[in-house]
Formats: C-alpha cells, sequence, structure tokens
C-alpha cells in the first residue's frame, strides 16, 4: 500500500484492517434500510447491558431528503459510514480514533484536527450523547460521542462510538471536488469505475421516487403495520413452548421499528407529514426504540441470567 | 506560606463552557478551603480545551487549632440527659470539667481541634468539588460512575514552599493525583514534570500550550489584525467568537486566506454568517471597497509547510459553503426580480399551526393589523399592509432555508430585487426585532406597526387555542413576543390601547375558522369594522347583533362571550411581563399593580408613566408617610362604612370643622382637587405627585388633633365624608390600597 490511499474502496479497506488490528470484530453492514449506522443492531441493542463489546463496519444509509438526483457534490440520499463501537469505552479511543485517520493518509502534523463540541441525540432511538465532531482543516470528517443513554436506558458502562462520513472524508484525501468523480476503485485498474458510474442513475431514480412518486398511503400502512407488528412481537410470552425454551425476540421487533423508522423518512421526504404530526411519528418510533431496548435487556446478550431474575 | 496548583487534564471542553468552568474551580475549592479554615492571599482559575488549572498563592500550611467550649447539663441532671450530651460531645464522663452555672454546678465539654495540614484538607475539599462539580451538561465514560464535562485522565495536586513541591496524596475513581502533565495534543511528546504554577506555565508554554485565555485571545487578534494590515484589509471585529475560537485552540496559529472571486458578489451578512456559523472563520473586510474579500481562520497546529495545507484544505471547505450560497443566492434573485409570488403564494402551503392555519393565513391577519395599527405609529397604511404581506416572503427562499439566521436580513434584499420602497424593504428585516434582550427596536413606522402586528397576532393566535407558556416551557417563544411589544411600545413612547387589537385579532381568528358560514363570516367582519371605527368591542358586538335580524349563528354568540375573557387574560400576562421588565428598574410589584388597577392599563406607555411617578414619590418620605395617612384614612372609613351600612362619600362641610387642623385640611383638599384634575387630564402624573405630597402635612396633623369618631353624630358623618374626599383623591391617581407595608 502507498502512503495515499487511491480510491473510495482503499480507504474502506484500510479502516477496516485498522480497526480489525485493533480488536474490533468486523462485522457486515445490515441488510436493512437505516438513516445511520447508529440504527445497525450492533451499535444500538448492544450498547445496552453490561457485557463488553467491539465492533466495526461499514453501513450503507439512506436519507430520502438529501437526494439531489446526483447532481450536488456533496449531498446523497444513499450513502456509506463507517461506524466503530466499543465497550467500555477505552481511556484511548481519541488516540485509537486519530491513528485511523493516520491510517488513511491523514497525517496528524501536517492538518489541524480539533475536536469540537457536538452533543449528539437521535430523537427516534431515545438516545443522547455527548462529543464532538472532528474537524479536519476545518472540515468535519466524524463524529466522536460517549454513548449515555439509548432506548430510554441510562448506557452503563459507556460505549464510545466513531462515525466516519466516508465519501466525504474520501473526497477531502482523494482531493475530489464532485463525489460522483471520485475513484471507487483504483484509477489504473483495467476497468476504473468512479463513484458516479456505480450510483449517479440510482441516485436520481431513487430521488425521483422518494419526493414524487413513492405510495404514501400505502406508506402510511406499512408504517402502522410495522409498529403493530413491533408491538405484537414484544407481547408474545417469553417462553417458546416449542422448544421449551426463553427466547425474547428483541432482534426481530427491533426489525419493524428499523423499518417504521424507514417508512417515516420516505414519507417526510414525500412532504406529507406536517410540522406537528412530524413530532409525533418521532415520538412513535421513539416508543418502538424504548420498547425493544426494554426487551433487548431481557435477553442473554443485553445481561439478562436466569438467576438475577429470581 | 505555600502555593497551591491544581490541574484537571481532560478531554477536549467544550469552548463556550471554559471560562465559567475556571472560574467554578477557583470558586469551590477556594470556599471550601476558607470553610476548613485555610486562608489564602490570592486564587486564579484558567482554562484551555484540554485543562482547567487553578493556582493558589500564600495558603495557610495548617489550619488553627480551635477550641470549642459547650455547657452540658446540670450536674444534678438525670443521667439520661448526661448520657445524650456525651454522646452529642463525643467525650467521657471523666473528660467533662465541672463549673459553677448560676447557683448549682454544670457540665462543660472542652473539645480541642488541633489544626490539620493543608494536603488533608485540599484532598477533602477537591473530592466533592470534582464529582458535584456545576458542568452544563457532564458524562460518564468506561466502566466508571464518575462524570466530567468529558473523559477526566489526569489530575495535578501540587503544594509548594521553600522546601520544595509535595504532591496531595489524592485519588478519585482510579485517578490518582500526582504533578505530570501533557502538552499540545500534536506539538509535544510525552509527559511533563512540573514543581509549582510558575514551572507549569513556562513548561506548557515550552509544550505549545498557552494556558491563559486573554492571552490566546490577545495573539490571535493582534496576529490577525496585523496580517490583515500587512495587505491593506480590516479584520472585522467579534468578541464573541473570539472567545469562542480562543477556546479551540491551546497553541492558536492564525491563517489569512482569500475568498474566492466568485463569491465576492454575495451579500456581506451571508459571507459573515456562512464563514462565522460553519467554520468560525472571522471576516476581512477592504476598506477600500467594504466589501468582505478574506477570512482568518484560527488552526491549533503548526507545520512544516507554514499552514499550507491547512489554509487550503480551509479554503476548499468556505468554496464549496459558499457555492451552496451563490446557488441559493441566485435562485432566490430570480424569484425576487419576479416579484416574489412564488414565496408569497408558497406560504400557504406551509403550516404556522396546525389550529392556526398557515403561513399565509397568519401573515394576511398580521396585515391587517398592521393596517389597523399604522396610524397610531405614524405609518401610512397602505405601506404598512403592503410590507407585512411581504415580511415572511424570504422565509420560502432559499438562503433562509439553509441560514435560518438571515430570516429579514435576505428579505429586505429580496423586496428591494422586487422593486419595493426602501422603508418597506426595511421592514422586512426588522419586523422581528426586537429578537432579544440585547437587541436594538425599530423605529421606523412601517417596521414598527409590522412589528407590532406580528408580534400581537403570534399572542392572540396561541391565546386563542390556548397554547400559552406555562413554568419553564414556552415553545413559542411568547415571553418573549410579550417583551418585544412593551419595548416596541415604550421605547417609540407609543400611546396604544392594546385591548382592541386583541379582540380584533382574536376576531379575525374566529372569522377566517368560520369562513364557511357566511353569515357568520359577515357578521365578525361587521365587527370588526365597528371595533376598527369606535374601539370597543362590547359595544361594537351589540351594534352589529342589533342590526342584525334573525338568530345569531353559535360562531358569533361564542365571539361574544370568549373574546373578552381571552383578551383579559392576555393583558393580564402582559402586565406579569412589564412587571419582570420593570423590575430591573427598580419599581415594585406592588407600585404596579396599583397603577394596573386603573382604567387605560392596556395603555402601557401611560400605565409606565404612572408607576414610574408613583414608584419616584413613594421613595420621598412625604410618599411614604402619605401612604400611611391614606390607608389610616381608608381604615377608619372602610371600618364605619361597614358598621353602619352606609357608603360615606358626599357632603364634608367645612362649617362643621371644628379646628385649625380640620379646617386646614378642607383647605388643603380643596386645593390638591384642584391641581391634581387638571394635571391627571394632562398625565402630568409628576405634578399629581407633587399635589399628594402637599396633602402629607395636614393629614398628619388632622390625625394628630383630631377624634374622627366624634360624640356628634353631625361632626362624625362630616369627619367620615372628610376621609372619603381623601380616599376619592388617592385613589384617583393608584390604588393605593395595593401597595404593600
Amino acid at each position: 500500500m502507498s502512503d495515499k490511499p487511491r480510491s473510495f474502496q482503499e480507504i474502506i479497506l484500510r479502516l477496516q484492517s485498522y480497526w480489525a488490528a485493533k480488536g474490533c470484530a468486523v462485522l457486515q453492514p445490515y441488510d436493512m434500510e437505516v438513516g445511520a449506522g447508529t440504527f445497525h443492531p450492533a451499535t444500538t441493542l448492544r450498547s445496552l447491558g453490561l457485557r463488553a463489546w467491539a465492533a466495526a463496519y461499514v453501513q450503507p444509509s439512506r436519507r430520502p431528503t438529501d437526494g439531489r438526483y446526483g447532481e450536488n457534490p456533496n449531498r446523497l440520499q444513499h450513502y456509506y459510514q463507517y461506524q466503530v463501537i466499543i465497550k467500555p469505552s477505552p481511556p484511548d479511543l481519541q488516540d485509537l480514533y486519530l491513528g485511523s485517520l493516520q491510517a488513511i493518509g491523514i497525517d496528524a502534523t501536517l492538518h489541524d484536527i480539533r475536536f469540537v463540541e457536538d452533543d449528539w441525540e437521535s430523537p427516534t432511538l431515545g438516545a443522547w450523547g455527548l462529543g464532538w465532531e472532528v474537524w479536519c482543516d476545518g472540515m468535519e470528517v466524524s463524529q466522536f460521542t460517549y454513548f449515555q443513554q439509548v432506548g430510554g436506558h441510562d448506557c452503563h458502562p459507556v460505549s464510545g462510538e466513531l462515525t466516519y462520513g466516508l465519501e466525504r472524508l474520501a473526497m477531502y484525501v482523494l482531493g475530489v471536488d464532485h463525489v460522483m468523480d471520485m475513484p471507487f476503485n483504483d484509477p489504473d485498474a483495467p476497468i476504473a469505475l468512479t463513484y458516479g458510474d456505480i450510483f449517479r442513475q440510482t441516485e436520481e431514480e431513487y430521488s425521483r421516487h422518494n419526493f414524487d412518486a413513492a405510495d404514501t398511503d400505502q406508506l402510511f400502512q406499512h408504517f402502522k403495520d410495522a409498529e403493530a407488528e413491533c408491538q405484537r412481537i414484544l407481547d408474545t410470552p417469553a417462553d417458546d413452548p416449542k422448544t421449551g425454551k426463553r427466547i425474547v425476540m428483541a432482534h426481530p421487533a427491533y426489525d419493524q421499528c428499523i423499518k417504521a423508522s424507514h417508512l417515516f423518512n420516505l414519507l417526510d421526504a414525500r412532504g406529507v407529514i406536517s410540522v406537528t404530526e412530524r413530532q409525533a411519528y418521532i415520538g412513535r418510533v421513539r416508543a418502538l426504540a424504548k420498547l425493544c431496548a426494554d426487551a433487548f435487556v431481557q435477553t442473554e446478550a443485553g445481561g439478562y441470567t436466569a438467576g438475577a431474575a429470581q | 506560606m505555600p502555593d497551591l496548583l491544581i490541574e484537571l487534564f481532560s478531554e477536549e471542553i467544550p469552548a463556550r463552557m471554559q471560562a465559567r468552568a475556571a472560574d467554578d474551580l477557583r470558586r469551590l475549592v477556594t470556599d471550601g478551603l476558607v470553610e476548613a479554615g485555610l486562608t489564602y492571599k490570592g486564587a486564579a482559575g484558567f482554562a484551555t480545551p484540554r485543562r482547567l488549572c487553578l493556582s493558589i498563592e500564600g495558603l495557610d500550611a495548617e489550619s488553627k487549632p480551635v477550641r470549642e467550649e459547650r455547657k452540658g447539663p446540670a450536674t444534678t441532671a438525670p443521667d439520661k440527659a448526661i448520657e445524650g450530651f456525651l454522646r452529642a460531645t463525643g467525650l467521657s464522663k471523666e473528660q467533662l470539667e465541672i463549673r459553677p452555672a448560676g447557683k448549682a454546678e454544670a457540665y462543660f465539654a472542652v473539645i480541642e481541634k488541633p489544626g490539620r495540614k493543608a494536603a488533608e484538607i485540599i484532598a477533602e475539599v477537591l473530592e466533592p468539588t470534582i464529582r458535584n462539580f456545576p458542568w452544563p451538561k457532564a458524562m460518564r465514560w468506561g466502566a466508571g460512575s464518575l462524570r466530567w464535562v468529558r473523559p477526566l485522565h489526569s489530575i495535578i495536586c501540587l503544594l509548594t514552599d521553600e522546601g520544595g513541591a509535595e504532591v496531595v496524596p489524592f485519588e478519585i475513581d482510579g485517578i490518582t493525583a500526582g504533578n505530570t502533565t501533557r502538552g499540545h495534543r500534536f506539538l509535544s511528546e510525552g509527559t511533563i514534570t512540573v514543581s509549582g504554577f510558575d514551572d507549569y506555565e513556562a513548561k506548557l508554554k515550552k509544550a505549545h500550550v498557552i494556558l491563559r485565555t486573554e492571552e490566546r485571545a490577545d495573539h490571535i487578534w493582534h496576529d490577525a489584525t496585523n496580517m490583515a494590515f500587512a495587505r491593506g484589509m480590516e479584520v472585522v471585529e467579534d468578541k464573541g467568537l473570539l472567545a469562542e475560537v480562543a477556546g479551540l485552540v491551546e497553541w492558536p496559529v492564525v491563517l489569512l486566506g482569500e475568498i474566492g472571486v466568485d463569491f465576492l458578489g454575495l451579500p456581506p451578512e451571508v459571507l459573515q454568517t456562512s464563514m462565522k456559523e460553519h467554520q468560525k472563520f472571522f471576516s476581512v473586510r477592504n476598506p477600500k471597497s467594504g466589501r468582505i474579500e478574506g477570512f482568518v481562520t484560527v488552526a491549533n497546529m503548526e507545520t512544516a509547510d507554514k499552514g499550507a495545507t491547512i489554509l487550503a484544505g480551509n479554503q476548499k471547505v468556505l468554496s464549496a459553503r459558499l457555492s451552496d450560497a451563490k446557488f441559493f443566492w441566485e435562485n432566490d434573485l430570480r424569484v425576487a426580480k419576479a416579484g416574489m409570488g412564488n414565496w408569497t403564494d408558497g406560504l400557504a402551503n406551509v403550516t404556522f399551526h396546525a389550529k392556526l392555519g398557515s403561513q399565509a393565513d397568519r401573515v394576511a391577519r398580521i396585515a391587517a393589523l398592521a393596517r389597523d395599527i399604522a396610524p397610531a405609529v405614524g405609518a401610512d397604511a397602505d405601506k404598512a399592509e403592503e410590507a407585512a404581506m411581504i415580511a415572511k416572503a424570504d422565509l420560502r427562499s432559499e438562503m433562509v432555508g439553509e441560514f435560518p439566521e438571515l430570516q429579514g436580513v435576505m428579505g429586505r434584499y429580496y423586496a428591494l430585487e422586487a422593486g419595493r420602497a426602501t422603508d418597506v424593504a426595511n421592514a422586512a428585516r426588522d419586523h422581528w426585532k426586537p429578537m432579544g434582550q440585547g437587541d436594538d427596536v425599530p423605529s421606523d413606522p412601517v417596521a414598527v406597526a409590522v412589528a407590532l402586528a406580528d408580534k400581537l397576532d403570534t399572542l392572540t393566535g396561541f391565546w386563542a387555542i390556548d397554547e400559552k407558556p406555562t413554568g419553564s416551557k414556552d415553545p413559542f417563544a411568547l415571553r418573549r413576543a410579550a417583551l418585544g411589544v412593551i419595548r416596541l411600545v415604550l421605547e417609540n413612547d407609543l400611546r396604544l390601547s392594546l385591548d382592541r387589537y386583541f379582540d380584533g385579532q382574536l376576531l379575525r381568528l374566529r372569522a377566517r375558522q368560520n369562513g364557511h358560514d357566511e353569515t357568520a363570516h359577515q357578521l365578525l367582519n361587521e365587527m370588526l369594522d365597528e371595533i376598527a371605527d369606535h374601539g370597543v368591542f362590547g359595544a361594537a358586538v351589540r351594534t352589529v347583533i342589533d342590526r342584525f335580524d334573525g338568530d345569531t349563528p353559535d360562531a358569533v354568540e361564542q365571539a361574544r362571550t370568549e373574546i373578552p375573557d381571552t383578551s383579559e387574560n392576555l393583558l393580564a400576562f402582559f402586565h406579569d411581563r412589564l412587571k419582570v421588565f420593570l423590575k430591573d428598574q427598580g419599581i415594585r410589584h406592588d407600585v404596579i399593580d396599583a397603577c394596573v388597577a386603573m382604567q387605560g392599563n392596556d395603555d402601557l406607555t401611560l400605565l409606565v408613566k404612572r408607576a414610574q411617578a408613583l414608584s419616584a414619590f413613594m421613595a420621598t418620605e412625604d410618599g411614604e408617610n402619605l401612604i400611611q395617612g391614606f390607608k389610616r384614612a381608608n381604615n377608619i372609613l372602610s371600618q364605619a362604612e361597614e358598621k353602619d351600612g352606609v357608603e360615606y362619600s358626599f357632603g364634608a362641610d367645612a362649617k362643621f370643622a371644628e379646628g385649625p387642623e380640620e379646617t386646614a385640611l378642607f383647605a388643603a383638599l380643596d386645593g390638591a382637587e384642584a391641581a391634581i384634575g387638571p394635571a391627571m387630564e394632562a398625565e402630568d402624573f409628576g405634578a399629581v405627585m407633587g399635589a399628594m405630597a402637599g396633602l402629607r402635612a395636614p393629614i398628619d396633623a388632622f390625625f394628630e388633633a383630631v377624634q374622627v369618631n366624634a360624640d356628634n353624630a353631625v361632626v362624625r358623618r362630616n369627619r367620615l365624608n372628610l376621609l372619603s374626599r381623601i380616599r376619592t383623591i388617592c385613589l384617583s391617581v393608584a390604588d393605593l390600597t395595593r401597595i404593600e407595608g
């Protein structure tokens, strides 16, 4: 590997190797539509309970309202986040993070790297934390958060979360001005592909769909269905008659919460949710997230032990 | 005498919290030390992005011994009492002394507390200081339970005197105090061992950390202005930004950059806002062109390429931001030059509040009200209406969508592009004002009319749907809106009867809600016209209903019954806000209550004039005594009226006066009445109070010499009627019964 990465994928690969070397389990993206890497159950659910945890992964993320038909140099309705979550947050997390910047070719002796106050809050997840946005020469390259609460539960121990906006970070490292011009694979590869070769058309298609074509009646219905299904799953008694085991279905329920959240985002992009209704919808998703968090702490991964319950 | 150095080294502390935290650290520790019996000569707190520091000079090496004596029970007291005393003092019976106490003997406890070492006390004070530190927001990290603003990494706690330095034994959640710290995150390596404050500050500077915030700020300002000057430019002063930036760096390195020529045509406010809010850049102005042509950014880093990479990166980020801004500006200009119709039409699609309709509905109400108010504030009614119609248009512009803080400022630019008159365009900018306590108040009549109409419409709207502020909750900033109205009225010396505007706006809301019921709609509109002509709600309603032949629709009936209550409640809210506002001027709440009880209390200028005069009067000896005299008169009179079941309100006759004091009071009241009447008419409250002051001596003398409840029934009745004149005169000025004390 040369000192400077040459493509988008090389930056991802270097982050993967770096965090693998630092002991994180390198996971794969969650197989559902989410608004941010935080929604991956590896972050939301695993930040709850006492068990130690360390994971890193790429998460494709969707923000329907940010679609610009592939024309804006920086805005996309589908983009990638790189997410690192470590519980308990290690004392040298800032240094580990700075090491990751070094790994992707940002030389700290040449740049101005700053931790600027930015408290993180996710009203849909009932979560908040304190931390910073990290600036490199005046540009925000990551979000750095110590989780304090998720799904209404206090985080104890506290997880440290790092989120890199991959496109923006890569554009800076690679010196590219328009995201669609960014080399995705090696620019000298026999078949060199840019980000635009892969995503320009889909940005256009999804922008049209998100803003004008998505069937809102159906989306409203799907939202209600996901909400009802989430609750139904969680209302099911923990004892499974078939296996005779205690199986709390926290993850399947949480899938429905993720769905509801994405459906809300789509409805929002369609402009059919008024300002006042907006809060109510966010509250409904948050209520599901809280129920799922409540359920997760009743599972083994969430720290439940049969002995403790008695 | 030793000196003390404390450093709390953590991950990056938010800039806005640093100054306060340095001060809190100094206060909490010094208070604790003094409480425990240690005095000191001087103390100072410091903060950088990664550390809070406290330096205390001339601290006592140990606290003074304390000898405390406590008297216990008598020697003859029951055992239980003696046992209790032993428990309370922690002594045994043998340690007690027996001393004479009065006629008997009693036990005495003599408790000697030896002096304690400073180190021991410091550790005791530091523990709760850290645990309960008043951060605006604190957090936990890792698996610990300690709370700090961001993870706390190390602590210096060092006592130094001629003999050398000694680390104060102290540990909290696994962090043991020592004598080492770290320098700049990137410009220094390893730990630094320090021997005292001077050594600490000097070594930090070598390790690229400037400890003092003001030194960092001075350095930034000095370098920024010098660099700008060298290029014939000047830095736009921004003290808030300077303080913030000084809190973002330990080692400020100032870099000056140029704004790309493509962006120089943007309005200066756009350039400044974009650079300040997103990038924390200072704006650099070319004094010849008056344009913003450059920026200053402050890095926390010295690099081999003298900041070239950093500056290039910042320039690139700025270009991306300004490209967006330029794109918005150009799109917006097209709409503006076409008359802004797209935006004003578009307001119909934006909900202001589910129960109050769209932004377009709101604008229509504001425009109607601005028209109503215009004559009272000296504005042209057509212009006020026109300005109100376009005042919110920029909310639909792309620039304001991106930079909400530019609302109004952009409105003015776009209104000018749309060919509107200057005062109309200025009103689009200024009608939001005053936004906060420090904000200035518009004085141009058109802007004043729209600013008042905007705020009054918001208040009446949320009052109508019963969304009033409660406790700390005020999501629609209604308190600020009311304060805005108060300041607009008082600072422009406006004479407005707010009540009729409340009623009018509440009716407008109803008329719109009942737009489908033509009869109701028409009747409500007729009432509005009546109020506009005559200004009294009740009379207007009666006139219209009398004119109407048939059953009054429900909406009209509801309006008739509900609007007066809502108006009254809103006026009471204004009076509450006024009390808060006037409290800062030293006017007591009961003084305001006394004035609010008078007619015309919806005219805030009149109300305040009256309150100021009364407050000044009450600060004089005459005023204070007159109020006592009034209260005495009022009490005697009220008791007699209650006892006799009649009201003594007329017919005091000087011919029944018996002594010179009583005769003198008759004369004084005649004089006061003659003076007060015209003075009230002229709203010259100073003269009114002067006339009242003249009553003080005769009233005091009267009470001194005369028995009101005389045996002679005729004399008694005459005197009660005389007291009634005192009451009437005093109450004509303000309701003095509401004055406390």
